[in-house]
Parts: structure tokens; sequence; C-alpha cells
């Protein structure tokens, strides 16, 4: 008897064991799981899917992956029994690697809502992907040092305004001015560090190389949706070494050093006033203001294009685009899949959600249920608004979305920290590129 | 009892942990077998390609590299671990004060965690090289022996405190007849305390060897591959290639079979080698 006890409890031990992860699959409390890509907003988030709570009392999870690790804890979640039901890709690529779970939301509601029909991620006509927030980037510049260098009785150009800076020629001049000034100036160089160290060079590698290669696919009528943008030839190579060359000679730190600085690093010279520029998007304003003794002032922070020395750059504007595209998991239960997007469109359409993506979560919602009044009150998103309003430039749309593989930008960011060393020639570092996007593209 | 009635039992004693063994080691590994022949994003979309994903991983020279480097790396740190933490452990057993000190202080690395040694080791070469105006990505060679010198602070106390006891457990009589024969130091050295503490060695060498080849947070942290994936071992190699492209999920899983397979025979052919020499004394 004894015996037949012990075997019994031992099973019963087992099984409730077993049992603890069941109970979730209920079909009257549907439950939306989100993972969340910016860790910055984490907590934002948190309010929000509270007050959703409340209101429709359906239980939405947001969870968040740690900073550059979105495609591995999404690739690890996605295999398991709480796979979340929204999602991000990052554009094409993105969604080339989880097609298998990108539910068609041409019929979404949402959809109906989204400005620029164009922006969408699609593949044979159906929708994918539908982008969410519209982010831009470009040089930020600190209004009151280049005031102050305005000012200065014994600069060599001539120069009054951030205004008649409408090229790279110009930008050149007044960066390498502003450096001979920089004791003058308080400052300890013009940029701040380009951070190089691997993990941190994503504003090299992705965002500065979207401007050749925007150009290359502009200049040769290249269709993006098509398999040509499988081979660059990186014809704008040069300007892209401008520009590059421009940011580490005239910066607060010595291009040997580069390698192990890292984004926030630059971040905080800049807002600490040690340096005049700083190239990053306006999701850099809560990090700029977050840090303590940032002396930069809010109605004196502003962004300059990224001019390369191309023909014609008077008239280019911000790099404005977006590489956040909402997906919804197909093989989550109906019910699941309907509560995600009835969440999604709540966020997005209803005032309390378009209260908090404007004014919480600094969204520039690229959707019409906003008014021309619900914008961000934070200066770099303001910003972005007006340049890209403006109608006599043009917008650089974010190409980068189209770069072969997180491994072509890493191979990139490592070559590019050889040149700033010296242990690499810049034809080496061209040559590299054009070979690992093609073997890289290869791959899809 | 007998040993009828002791077998009854047996379900009950190796149950739990046959269903352990087998849900947490055999599935998974025959699932990762089965990956490493397929295309997959995650293990519920696998489409079975056979051995294109082994094709593609022994052409991929980065994969190569990385398993040189892995190599190099491997053999420079078992080495060097193991003679200092040998001998060290002779200084640390002659009964000098502060014995137990200095043996807590040595073992001390070993309980931070790989990531933060990584970055702390990463603050202190890039503040050394920085006299030179250089940091530590600026060469393949200073990241390997940037990962030599990480590697030996950390596993150094370890191997230790094995060693220690190892030599704790030579019975003084030994020493002491040796003495009385007239052995030189050095004698006692090779002759008696060599062969006695030869178990501890097979320990310590076959730690150091798996968890030097297996390395990853530390060389993560500390280069990351800098420059240009030169100083990227073979665990970080598979990282890269697993989330790094696009549908290259398979191939990471071929380089990672291939890499269990190359650990599991290494620390064979060693266990024994030292095996061997253990049975002859």
């Amino acid at each position: 008897m004894k015996k037949l006890t012990a075997l019994i409890m031992s099973c019963i031990m087992l099984f409730s064991l077993a049992g603890c992860n069941k109970g979730a699959g209920d079909d009257k409390n549907v439950t939306v799981r989100f993972l969340n890509f910016k860790p910055e907003i984490a907590s934002v988030y948190n309010e929000i899917v509270q007050a959703y709570k409340e209101e429709t009392g359906v239980t939405v999870i947001v969870d968040t992956a740690a900073n550059n690790t979105y495609e591995s804890t999404l690739a690890a979640r996605m295999g398991t029994s709480e796979a979340p039901t929204i999602f991000q890709i990052n554009g094409p690529r993105g969604y080339a690697n989880w097609s298998d779970y990108c539910k068609d939301l041409t019929d979404s509601k949402l959809y109906s809502h989204l400005n620029d029909k164009s922006m969408a991620v699609t593949k044979d006509g159906k929708v994918f992907g539908i982008p969410y927030l519209i982010e831009g980037y470009g040089i930020i510049y600190n209004e009151e040092l280049t005031d102050k260098y305005f000012a200065l009785s014994d600069k060599n150009t001539d120069f009054m305004s951030m205004d008649e800076i409408n090229n790279f020629e110009k930008l050149s001049q007044l960066v390498t001015d502003m450096q001979k000034n920089k004791d003058k100036l308080g400052i300890n160089g013009v940029f701040a560090a380009t951070s190089l160290k691997s993990g941190e060079d994503w504003r090299w590698q992705t965002h500065l190389a979207n401007l050749p290669i925007y150009y290359e696919f502009k200049n040769n009528d290249i269709d993006l949706s098509s398999d040509a943008t499988k081979e660059i030839k990186f014809e704008y190579a040069e300007n892209y070494k401008n520009i590059f060359d421009l940011y580490i000679n005239n910066s607060t730190t010595d291009p040997k050093l580069l390698g192990s600085k890292i984004g926030d690093e630059s971040m905080a010279e800049f807002a600490l006033g040690q340096c005049a520029m700083v190239q990053n998007g306006n999701w850099a304003w809560s990090q700029i203001s977050g840090i303590s003794g940032n002396v930069v002032k809010e109605d004196k922070i502003k962004f300059l294009p990224i001019y390369t020395g191309v023909e014609g750059e008077e008239k280019q504007g911000l790099c404005i685009g977006t590489e956040n595209f909402m997906c919804i998991n197909s093989k989550a239960s109906e019910a699941e899949q309907k509560a995600a997007e009835d969440f999604m469109y709540w966020l997005f359409t209803s005032d309390k959600g378009k209260d908090y993506v404007t004014n919480k979560l600094d969204f520039i919602a690229p959707f019409d249920s906003f008014t021309d009044e619900e914008i961000p009150t934070d200066p770099l998103a303001r910003e972005v608004i007006e340049w890209s309003k403006r109608a006599d430039v043009e917008s650089v749309p974010w190409n980068f979305t189209l770069f072969p593989s997180q491994t072509f930008k890493n191979d990139f960011g490592a070559a590019l920290l050889q040149y700033a060393q010296g242990t690499k020639t810049w034809s080496e570092v061209v040559t590299l590129v054009t070979e690992e996007w093609k073997t890289e593209s290869a791959k899809l | 009892m007998n040993n009828r009635k002791l077998k009854k039992y047996s379900p009950i004693f190796l149950g739990p942990m046959l269903i352990a063994f087998t849900a947490v080691f055999i599935v998974p590994f025959a699932m990762g077998l089965y990956l490493s022949l397929c295309k997959f994003t995650t293990v519920d979309n696998a489409v079975f390609t056979g051995f294109e994903n082994f094709k593609a991983a022994f052409t991929d020279q980065n994969f190569l590299n990385a398993l040189w480097f892995t190599v190099k790396f491997t053999v420079v740190s078992v080495v060097t671990v193991n003679v200092i933490a040998f001998f060290l452990a002779l200084l640390l057993t002659r009964g000098m004060r502060g014995s137990n000190l200095f043996r807590t202080v040595f073992f001390m690395p070993n309980l931070i965690g790989g990531i933060v040694l990584g970055y702390i080791w990463n603050l202190i070469l890039n503040g050394v090289l920085g006299t030179m105006g250089v940091d530590i990505t600026y060469s393949a060679s200073y990241g390997f022996w940037g990962l030599v010198i990480l590697m030996n602070w950390q596993m150094i106390g370890y191997m230790m405190v094995i060693y220690i006891a190892g030599i704790q457990s030579i019975p003084g009589s030994l020493i002491e007849a040796a003495h009385i024969d007239g052995a030189s130091g050095f004698q006692t050295l090779k002759s008696i305390i060599m062969p006695m503490i030869m178990p501890s060695v097979t320990i310590c060498t076959f730690l150091t060897l798996s968890n030097s080849f297996k390395l990853f947070d530390q060389n993560l942290a500390l280069t990351n591959g800098a420059p240009n994936r030169e100083t990227a071992m073979m665990a970080l190699d598979i990282y890269n290639t697993f989330y790094g492209s696009v549908g290259q999920q398979g191939v990471g899983q071929a380089k990672a079979v291939i890499f269990a397979v190359i650990v599991a025979l290494i620390a064979w052919i060693q266990l024994k080698i030292t095996r061997s020499r253990e049975e002859q004394m």
C-alpha cells in the first residue's frame, strides 16, 4: 500500500509540474503579447496597456527586447507558446526573414488611416507591415555654439547664420574653422566622437550610409522592390568619405581611439556642450535632455541635413522614414489576432491612445487620425516635422531598410573603424562594401 | 531487501532524472541535429535542405578563421592558466601567513560574470593602450592577448583551488620520506607531487580546455570580434551567423553542431591521455 501511495504521489507531483503551463489559451480572456523594440519607452507602454485594460478588459503584455537584441529575442520567443502577437520588422529585409509569421494587413482598419500608403511593407500587392512612427535624422547642432562662432571677430569665414550652410563645401569650411577656434568656443571639437565600437556604429554603417545608397538608387532609377537592389557599385563612396573624414578629423576624439567610443558618450558630449554637432535622429532628444548637467536649450537645438558633396544637394532635406513596421503574428489564434489589431487601432485612433502616442511616446505618427496639432512637444521631433513640410527641400527616404543584413552593417562598421585607425585604405573599404553587399544579398 | 524488490523501485528513483535528462538534453540535442539540416527562422517552420548548411559552413572563411583563432587561444590559455595556477597552489600550501586570504582573493574573479569582466578589462586595457594612442580594436594581437589575460585572471583562482586540494591530499609521510631520502625540492616536485596530483591535472586541463574553447561572453564584451572579426572565436561566430544574416539560422546551427563535435572530440582525447597517465602511477 505504501509503495502504491508513493508511486501515485510522485506521479501527481510530476503531472502538476507539467500542468503549470496550461490555462493561458482561454478564449474569453484573450491575451495580446507585444514585443517592444524600444527599451527607453518600455515604461510608457506599460502605462498604456494598463489604461487599455481598464477601458476594454483586454490584457496586453508588453515584452521589451534589450538594445540590439530584437531579432534574437523575437526568434527565441516565436518558437514558444508565448509567442508575440504583435511584433515589428525593420523593412523588406526583415520581412524576408519573418514572412511566414506576418499576417496580411491589407484590409486592416489601421492601414486605411496610413497617410502615405507607399511606406508600408508590401509583397505582391499585399500589406504585411504598417509603419507606426516616423523618424528623422541629420546633423544635430547646438545653435548657441554656432552663434558664438558667428560672433567671433577673427573667424576665417563669412558665414553669419546656419541658414547659409546648404552644401558640403560650406559645411566643411564652417566646421574646419570652428575646429580651429575650438578653444575660444569652449568646446573639445566640433563633432561628437564618431562611436565606432562594434554594436555602437549604426549611426555610420546604417544611417550615414543611407545617403550614398539613396543617391545611387535614385541616379540609376533602381526599382526598390526588385532584385536590382542586390548589387551596388557604391558610386557615391567619395561623398561618404567626404563627410566621414569631416566627422573624424574635426571631433572631440583622436580617430585612433574611436573603437572604444559608444553612442551614449557622443550624446553626453553634445549635451554637456563639449561639442557643437552630432549626427543623430529625433529620438536623441530624450537622451540629451536626460543627461544630468545638460546645457543644450530646448529652443537652441536644431537639425541640419547631412551634406556629402553631391550635386544639387542644396535641395536635400533630412533623412525621414521609418524602420518600425508593425506586424501581426499570423500563427496566433484568430481571437488573438483580432485583439491585437484592435489594440493597435485603439492606440493610434482613440483620443486616449493618441494622447499617449504624441505626448508620452513622442511618436510622429503617420496616420490621418492625427491632426496637425497632435504632434510631439520635443524640439527635435518638431524640427523633423518642419523640415518635412518645407517646400524647397526634398526629404531623403530611409533606403537602409534595403541593406542586406546585420552582418553587412557590422562588417562595414568594422572596416570604417580600421579606416579611421589607419589600418585600412579607403579603396579597401569600398571593395569590402560592394562585395559584402553582394554576398549577403545572395543569402536572401 | 533483495535485488528484485530494488528493481521495482528503479523507475521512481531513475524516472524523474531520466525524464529531465530527456527533456532538457536529449530532445534539444536531437532537434538541434535535425535543424542543422534545415532552413528555418524558428523551430516551427523548418524546411529540410540536407547538407547545404554544412557546405556553407565549411566554405565560410570567417568560420575557419574563428576556428584557428580559437585553437590558438585555447592552447595558449590552457598552458598559462594551468602553469600559473599550479605554482600559485604550491606557494599557498607552504603554510605561509595569509594563505587563506590570498586563496580567497585569487578565487574571487571567478565569481564575477563574463560580460562584466569583459567590460572591466576592456576599460583597463584601453586605458593602458591609450597611453600609446590606440585601443584594443587596433590590432588582432591586442585582442588576442587581452583575451588571454582576461581568461587567466578569471580561471587561475578556480584551478588553483583544485590544485591546492590535490596537493593537500598528498600524505605528509610521503613528502617526509622523500625529504629523509635526500630528495631536493625539484625532485620532490617532479617525482612525488606531480604524479600524485595527476587527477587534479586531468580535471583542470579538461575545465580550461573546454572553457577556453567555448568562450563567448568575455569575447563578446571585450572585443566583439574587432578588428574586422579577426578576434571572433567560434561561439561568437556562430552567434553572428545565426542572428546576423537573413535566413542563415540553419548555417549557424550547422556550425554549432560542428563545434559540438570538435569540443566532444578534444575532451575525449584529452581525457584518454590524462587518464592513462593516472593509471600508471
